[in-house]
């Protein structure tokens, strides 16, 4: 065991990361009220790109959207002139939410509470009572509305999603994902999107132990008994993890092409309960699917550090991000897309395919609870405990051929370990 | 706009006899859940039958993607065959509410109903929470021997679940 501390703003948190290194984690980063505090400040607030909203959100001038950053209230705006920006929902004057609501259109925005206006920009523009009623009260003569503002965050449009980050220090985002990640963004967002739905999950665990699971290329056949049965996603298939070629490599793809199917001997052999259902449908209709790309990618699933995941599986496309809700609730959003373009029978192809996805997914309901059960598992452990991950060896590195790997795993804990500070 | 939403449309009036063997079938139909009898559920609707879960923020933005969407009685049989065989979860249960409906015949063969519930979802360590509160948008075929769903939208008010959503609302 290695001594490795860190500091945080909130106190100290003594955490020991084992020496293995990032093939282990120590179950206190589940639970840990202070490491949550300092995950606010150093990945929340820190040098990463957040997904903010979709560009579709504020599509007109006047348009805002409300959201989170972590635990930060955010606004995402759309100004006269076209421009996107982003600010803390965090009135100037003593704190209240400036917009309430989830979205609207506003030529200003303006805090109910004492009128304090700003701009679509965040800029102090005026405040009631400003010179007082009948010559009493009043703000001070040194009172400049320039020196007040809501706080601005750094945005950056790409491939159809407003990110955001605190931090100055933050690379452009095509650096920060590196181009193999941008590649697949651009294949699968960079024409005009229409939204087709949208809901949210409250699950009952951990934020990491979600970031975990989409990484997870380990449990998708296993767990997740409905989609293998029905030959969407063997392992046998043509795929991979590809880790991205940036300056921080904790973003991955996991992928897989469409391929003649084969009985893995390993399925048998493990004797695993995925092979129980009947690979019948009486309704078929659920997965009648066309090929969209001609790059015979059938499951394209890509996460990028921290939290946002975007899935392009059969032709269902998702964006799903997650917001922390304490240390132990975490909000999973669920954003279906289409094109604009689209047909009618392409849309309803997609509208029948979200029933694999999301709250009520066949394919994906276990994750409701799966982290939940990890979140309990852990309840009780000392400081010594850890999870053990070497499937696929214990470092970071794509793995072409195959997904029985916890590769994307590791690769998520080296860039939290580096962002956190911890050893 | 659901036929039976048409402000317009003329009303026809439901007899005392109708009004009661529609309101046993939408009560039957719940109970059917709450008594997981889900194989036996799947037959109250009609072959072709869409059911659909929704959310009001989805329903009035014009959205056609809410939580789940089954176009005919074999998706709704898919859903239960993966239910029993295939899904993992927590085992737990359901408790229906249901509000007095708002019947409209809308066709001689044919009634719309409009019925809010809720639900009390009770894990096995037995907490209960209310899981859903919503409405049924129904249409409801009667020429037979008796009642089928030919349509149900279930419009959740909130669009955020709890967990996960496998049995059907
Ligand atoms: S808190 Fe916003 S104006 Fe006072
Ligand atoms: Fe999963």
């Amino acid at each position: 065991m290695s001594t490795d501390t860190a500091q945080t703003s909130a106190g100290t948190a003594p955490i020991s990361w084992p020496e293995e290194g990032v093939s282990r984690v120590p179950y206190q980063l589940f639970s840990d009220p202070q490491i949550y505090a300092m995950e606010q400040e150093r990945i929340f607030r820190g040098p990463v790109w957040h997904f903010l909203c979709l560009e579709l959100e504020v599509a007109n001038p006047g348009d805002y959207r409300t959201g989170f950053v972590g635990e930060t209230p955010i606004i995402v705006t759309r100004n006269r002139t076209g421009d996107i920006h982003a600010m803390v929902n965090r009135c100037a004057h003593k704190g209240a939410l400036v917009c309430h609501k989830e979205r609207g259109n506003a030529k200003t925005l303006s805090c109910v509470y004492h009128s304090w206006t700003y701009d679509l920009e965040g800029r102090l523009m005026g405040l009631a009572f400003r010179d007082g009623l009948k010559g009493k009260g009043g703000m001070p003569k040194t009172f400049r509305t320039s020196d007040h503002r809501l706080q601005p965050i750094r945005t950056e449009v790409y491939a159809g999603i407003v990110f955001g980050t605190f931090h100055a220090d933050t690379p452009d985002v095509e650096t920060f994902f590196g181009p193999a990640m941008c590649r697949i963004l651009q294949r699968n967002l960079s024409r005009p999107l229409r939204l087709l739905g949208y809901h949210s999950q409250m699950i009952h665990n951990n934020w990491k132990l979600y970031a975990e699971n989409v990484r997870d290329s380990y449990h998708a056949t296993l767990l997740h008994t409905f989609y293998t049965t029905f030959r969407i996603n063997r392992l046998d298939m043509d795929g991979g993890i590809r880790i991205a070629d940036a300056p921080q490599p904790w973003h991955h793809l996991s992928f897989a092409r469409r391929a003649t199917f084969e009985a893995a001997e390993e399925y048998t052999a493990a004797e695993v309960h995925s092979a129980n259902y009947e690979s019948r449908l009486n309704g078929p209709e659920l997965l009648e699917t066309w090929e969209e790309f001609d790059d015979g990618i059938t499951h394209a699933i890509q996460a990028l550090f921290p939290t946002l995941t975007i899935q392009f599986t059969l032709n269902s496309l998702a964006v799903r991000w997650f917001t922390p809700r304490g240390v132990d609730r975490t909000e999973l959003f669920w954003m279906y897309l289409g094109y604009a373009d689209d047909e009618d029978d392409e849309q309803q192809m997609r509208v029948m395919q979200a029933n694999l996805t999301g709250a009520a997914g066949l394919v994906s309901l276990e994750d409701g609870c799966i982290n939940e059960f990890v979140q309990r598992g852990t309840r009780g452990s000392t400081p010594g405990d850890r999870a053990f991950m070497e499937m696929g060896g214990t470092t970071v590195e794509s793995s072409e051929g195959s997904r029985a790997t916890e590769v994307a795993i590791r690769g998520f804990w080296q860039g939290y370990r580096e962002i956190m500070g911890l050893g | 706009m659901a036929e039976q939403d048409n402000p317009d449309r003329e009303e026809l009036p439901v007899d005392p006899a109708l009004r009661a063997r529609i309101c046993d079938f939408l009560l039957d139909v719940a109970h059917a859940i709450d008594d997981d009898r889900l194989e036996a559920w799947a037959q109250f609707f009609t072959e072709q039958a869409t059911y659909r879960i929704t959310t009001r923020e989805s329903e009035e933005a014009g959205m056609p993607i809410g939580i789940m969407a089954c176009a005919s009685r074999g998706m709704l049989e898919d859903r239960i065959k993966a239910l029993r065989t295939a899904n993992i979860f927590e085992p737990h249960t359901y408790c229906h509410l249901l509000g007095p409906s708002r019947l409209r015949l809308v066709a001689p063969d044919l009634v719309a109903a409009r019925t809010n519930f809720s639900v009390i979802r009770t894990m096995q360590n037995g907490e209960s929470i209310l899981f859903a509160a919503g409405r049924y948008q129904d249409e409801i075929v009667t020429g037979r021997e008796r009642p089928l769903l030919r349509s149900r939208t279930v419009v959740l008010e909130s669009r955020r679940i709890d967990v996960l959503l496998v049995i059907p609302i």
